[in-house]
């Protein structure tokens, strides 16, 4: 299985995320975002957490404009495999590859602590090495996490099983406290907590394990 | 452009004392120009010259097998063994953060995380101690919020993990705010990056972001008190851009690998004046700039301002010529500024040209050199009164006021606000002692603490400064880490002052013997003076930021209490309740004198906890609120009751140093006490980890109920 890992200027998890993809089997390249193509036979796209360029505006606004990120919009046309993680979700919606926006914490502050979900959906290639409705635990670390949506998309979100975790105890004020979602074919996962840095013991949490070496089972035997 | 004449008034503006500005005139044969005399006061100013401390600082103990750069660098290097190397300091910015909180404390982070990867290092950890005035006071609410978000703001961009830190509130820091911040880095020991220039007609480079007219004056600012006109210093604030930092970092690593770079030094206090002449100053050379050629923000800048300025995420590094289309490739991939301003000569001399008229024409080495140094008049402090009579009072209750005051509630409403677990290597979130991060891809972690109590320096300013010591290294002993090395942030009021010089040489004298006994060499720090308000002094604050290992064949010490386990006590209990927390927060009183700290026993019972790891399922040091409070705070994180037997309240809530609560099954239990036997540990069993109650000397409370007030007394002030 092959994923390409795009580093932004200000991404600063890209390196958790390649180690994360590294430890669970996979083949990874890191691709830089002025480089405007993926690597040749990319399954899946990461875009990792961090201030891609300082967000000082909308965050992943200017990242949505990157040379690479035309390569990532038609990865995802193409029917690729795309995981986006804290401002990787962020950039995500701004592309428009997923749908909805990610607006600053209800309380206004930075959290960063474990954060207790609930896996809503374990019908997608992330998703499927849990148990249905399982409670896990996985860090967040954001200033704009805060999902929103309008009522028409929150209904065919929860009508096709898009809502792929929700926060046990809202930590930002999302909409259903939704903490990631899946694109309509299921193959791109936006969420804000981060899975990589639950990975290890050292860690103190193992719960993102299973995220990755379940898609590296399914993609690697696809 | 004409520049100002020199008159009286404008040297004392520049914070030149006439003997001062005498001494100039004395080096240079002339009277200088307005550049010049600008150029005297960075360099000269208390900030930058150490000019009341360095005779003390001089006397703390710097080296050891460890240590592969002591102070005189941008940080210190240890040796981490393997080929590796931990690289750290700790900086205040304390003036700037009280005037304008998010970007004084934001840009705090920024000068500290430069610090360490401008010799080379890729910052892993970050930490902060945070003083602030009483909670009731008007301003500290903004303050508190400012900082916090500050600190957060560039570090969760940059993307360094903030593991730990102090916050404190003391009425005494109401007009005067403390932020200290430090940075660590990793970097192999053989690539470290030094700031003395080497050969003739290099060129000097400047990188990163552009000079603008912010900063300005304000290393001067730093080095005088406070007083009604501090809001017409705003101006002399920073402001931070956390993501050309990070882009700075990231290019500048990739720089060095190039073997591009000759020597390089971060443009900090008095940016462009200081980087310069102390690159050129270490490596026995002149300098010339041609300020046309620095890359500014603002149209018409004058040679003076560009001097002054401390414009954020710069740079200025000697290169070697034949490198410079591969380094300039570097800088332009990540959109950053990358000019030639000048070059090394062999005169000594620092020429500053503009627009080829000469600006400043000055003996290099001397200018880096001369810079005054005083002898202060200073008076020992003297001894504390004795500690009077203490009503006896409830343990619970007693507990219950330490568990929701701000000063010893948990911190958690600040440390949610900073990202903790960037870089996916933290093991040990803030909040309970060190906080710990794995040498990415060994099996080796580093444990970071930050430590002071500066009620005990106050009033005894050398058993105070051990006691920072002695703490710092408890806290790394108790997560199984073996303490390596210091850097120090020595805050206090006015130097010119004798009592508060008694208090700097005092406190130097304490951590001077600490680090020496405990085998932990200062390797980098700074000097913050002047914390006076309308002539009332912060309280004497020397943070002790202290720097371990755990080594690939050892683990750390971080299970937490669990039902059925034996609480063990190590240490000697005599019951000292001078300075005590339970004094201050129960009977608001500020007595009696700091514990006495035996540091033949600190060592002795550290390096007992260390080697008995195995048997330690959690360990925490005992510090304020002596073993009631870490009782509770095992209990607490554990989440389960703890009952303790003693019912005395100088053993329950007295500030013994040398101690540490250890909570582990009945077998390990025996096993430490035939280990403490032989080696000649104080070691007794003072109760157990069990049920939901916290029961201090027969007395009981549910553990829910004082957790509640742990976890929601900081956001009940502040939130």
């Amino acid at each position: 299985m092959r994923a390409a890992v795009v580093t932004f200027p200000g991404s600063n998890a890209d390196r958790d995320l390649v180690v994360a993809f590294r430890n669970a089997g996979a083949d990874v390249t890191t691709v830089w975002h002025k480089d405007s193509a993926l690597p040749e036979g990319t399954d899946i796209v990461g875009l990792p957490g961090g201030f891609s360029f300082g967000d000082y505006l909308r965050c992943g606004a200017i990242a949505a404009r990157s040379p690479i990120t035309r390569a990532v919009i038609e990865h995802a046309e193409r029917g690729g495999y795309i995981l986006g993680i804290c401002n990787g979700f962020q950039i995500l919606t701004e592309t428009g590859i997923l749908p909805g926006a990610l607006m600053r914490n209800a309380g206004l502050k930075f959290l960063c602590k474990p954060e207790p979900l609930t896996v809503a959906t374990t019908d997608s290639v992330f998703t499927q090495g849990y148990k249905p409705g399982e409670e896990i635990t996985v860090p967040i670390a954001h200033h704009d996490g805060n999902y929103v949506a309008t009522p028409d998309l929150l209904d065919r979100l929860r009508g096709e099983d898009r809502v792929a975790f929700t926060y046990r105890a809202n930590p930002n004020g999302s909409q259903e406290a939704i903490a990631g979602i899946l694109s309509d074919n299921r193959r791109v996962l936006g969420m804000m907590p981060h899975p990589e840095r639950a990975c290890e013991d050292a860690h103190g949490l193992t719960d993102g394990k299973r995220l990755f070496a379940g898609l590296v089972d399914v993609l690697a035997t696809a | 452009m004409t520049e100002p004449a020199i008159t009286d008034d404008l040297i004392a503006a520049h914070g030149l004392k006439p003997e001062e500005y005498d001494r100039i005139l004395e080096i240079i044969g002339r009277a200088p120009s307005f550049t010049e005399l600008g150029i005297f006061s960075a360099m000269w100013n208390e900030h930058c010259s150490y000019k009341s401390s360095k005779k003390w600082l001089r006397t703390l103990p710097v080296s050891g097998p460890q240590v592969i750069c002591g102070p005189g660098e941008n940080a210190g290097v240890v040796d981490i063994g393997d080929g590796q190397a931990v690289i750290f300091k700790m900086e205040s910015h304390n003036h700037p953060s009280y005037i304008e909180p998010y970007q004084g404390a934001a840009t705090g982070v920024g000068g500290i995380l430069r610090d360490v990867f401008t010799m080379g290092a890729r910052p892993i950890a970050a930490m902060n101690s945070l003083s602030f005035g009483s909670p009731d006071h008007p301003k500290t609410r903004q303050l508190v919020h400012g900082v916090v978000e500050g600190i957060g703001g560039y570090g969760n961009s940059f993307g360094v993990p903030t593991i730990g830190g102090e916050v404190r509130f003391d009425s005494a820091y109401d007009g005067n705010c403390l932020v200290n911040a430090f940075a660590a880095g990793l970097a192999d020991a053989d690539k470290i990056f030094y700031s003395a220039a080497s050969g003739v007609g290099m060129p000097v480079v400047y990188l990163g972001a552009k000079t603008g007219r912010d900063g300005v004056g304000g290393a001067t600012m730093a080095s005088a008190e406070f007083d009604e006109t501090i809001e017409e210093k705003r101006p002399t604030v920073q402001v931070g851009d956390p993501f050309t930092e990070k882009r700075l970092m990231e290019a500048t690593l990739e720089l060095m690998a190039t073997g591009a770079v000759i020597s390089i030094q971060d443009m900090g206090a008095a940016g462009l004046t200081c980087s310069a002449v102390e690159m050129g100053d270490k490596g026995g050379l002149g300098v010339r700039l041609d300020l046309e050629k620095v890359p500014q923000r603002e149209a018409g800048m004058t040679a003076y301002e560009m001097m002054l300025s401390e414009s954020q995420e710069r740079m200025l590094m000697v290169l070697r010529p034949e490198k410079e289309a591969e380094a300039r490739a570097v800088f332009e991939k990540w959109d950053l500024d990358f000019a030639i301003v000048g070059e090394t000569i062999a005169e000594d001399r620092f020429l500053v040209m503009h627009n080829g008229e000469v600006k400043a024409d000055l003996p290099l080495a001397t200018l880096s050199g001369s810079a005054p140094e005083y002898d202060r008049p200073w008076e020992e402090t003297p001894p504390a009164d004795e500690l009077g009579e203490i009503a006896a009072v409830d343990p619970i209750d007693g507990l219950k006021a330490l568990v929701s005051s701000v000063n010893y509630c948990s911190r958690e409403w600040v440390f949610e606000q900073y990202d903790h677990t960037v870089m996916a290597d933290t093991q040990e979130r803030p909040g309970r002692g060190a906080g710990i991060v794995r040498v990415h891809g060994t099996g080796k972690s580093l444990a970071f603490t930050s430590d002071v109590t500066p009620r005990y320096v106050k009033a005894n300013p050398v058993e105070g400064g051990k006691q920072a010591v002695a703490e710092a290294f408890r806290n790394l002993c108790a997560v199984g880490a073996k303490p390596l090395a210091t850097t120090d942030n020595l805050n206090f009021g006015n130097p010119e002052k004798p009592e508060i010089m008694g208090q700097f040489v005092g406190a130097l004298k304490g951590i001077g013997a600490a680090c020496a006994a405990l085998d932990t060499p200062i390797v980098s720090g700074n000097v913050s003076l002047y914390n006076e308000t309308d002539g009332t002094a912060i309280l004497p604050t020397p943070t002790i930021c202290a720097v371990g290992l755990i080594a690939a064949d050892e683990e750390p010490i971080l299970g937490t209490a669990r039902e059925g386990h034996v609480a063990l006590l190590v240490g000697e209990t005599a019951g000292h309740l001078g300075q005590s927390a339970i004094l201050a927060e129960v009977y608001n009183r500020v007595e009696g004198d700091a514990p006495p700290v035996d540091l033949e026993a600190e060592r002795r019972n550290g390096e007992f906890i260390r080697a008995n790891r195995e048997f330690i399922k959690a360990c925490t040091d005992l510090s304020d609120g002596g073993l009631a409070l870490a009782a509770f705070e095992m209990a607490e994180a554990g989440g389960v009751g703890v009952t303790i037997d003693e019912t005395d309240m100088a053993q329950l809530f007295g500030e013994d140093q040398a101690r540490y609560l250890v909570a582990c099954n009945f077998d390990q239990a025996e096993a430490l006490m035939i280990a403490a036997g032989r080696a000649g540990v104080p070691l007794k069993s003072v109760g157990r980890f069990t049920g939901t109650e916290v029961t201090l000397g027969g007395v009981s409370a549910p553990l829910e109920e004082l957790a509640t007030l742990y976890r929601e007394s900081f956001g009940r002030h502040f939130g």
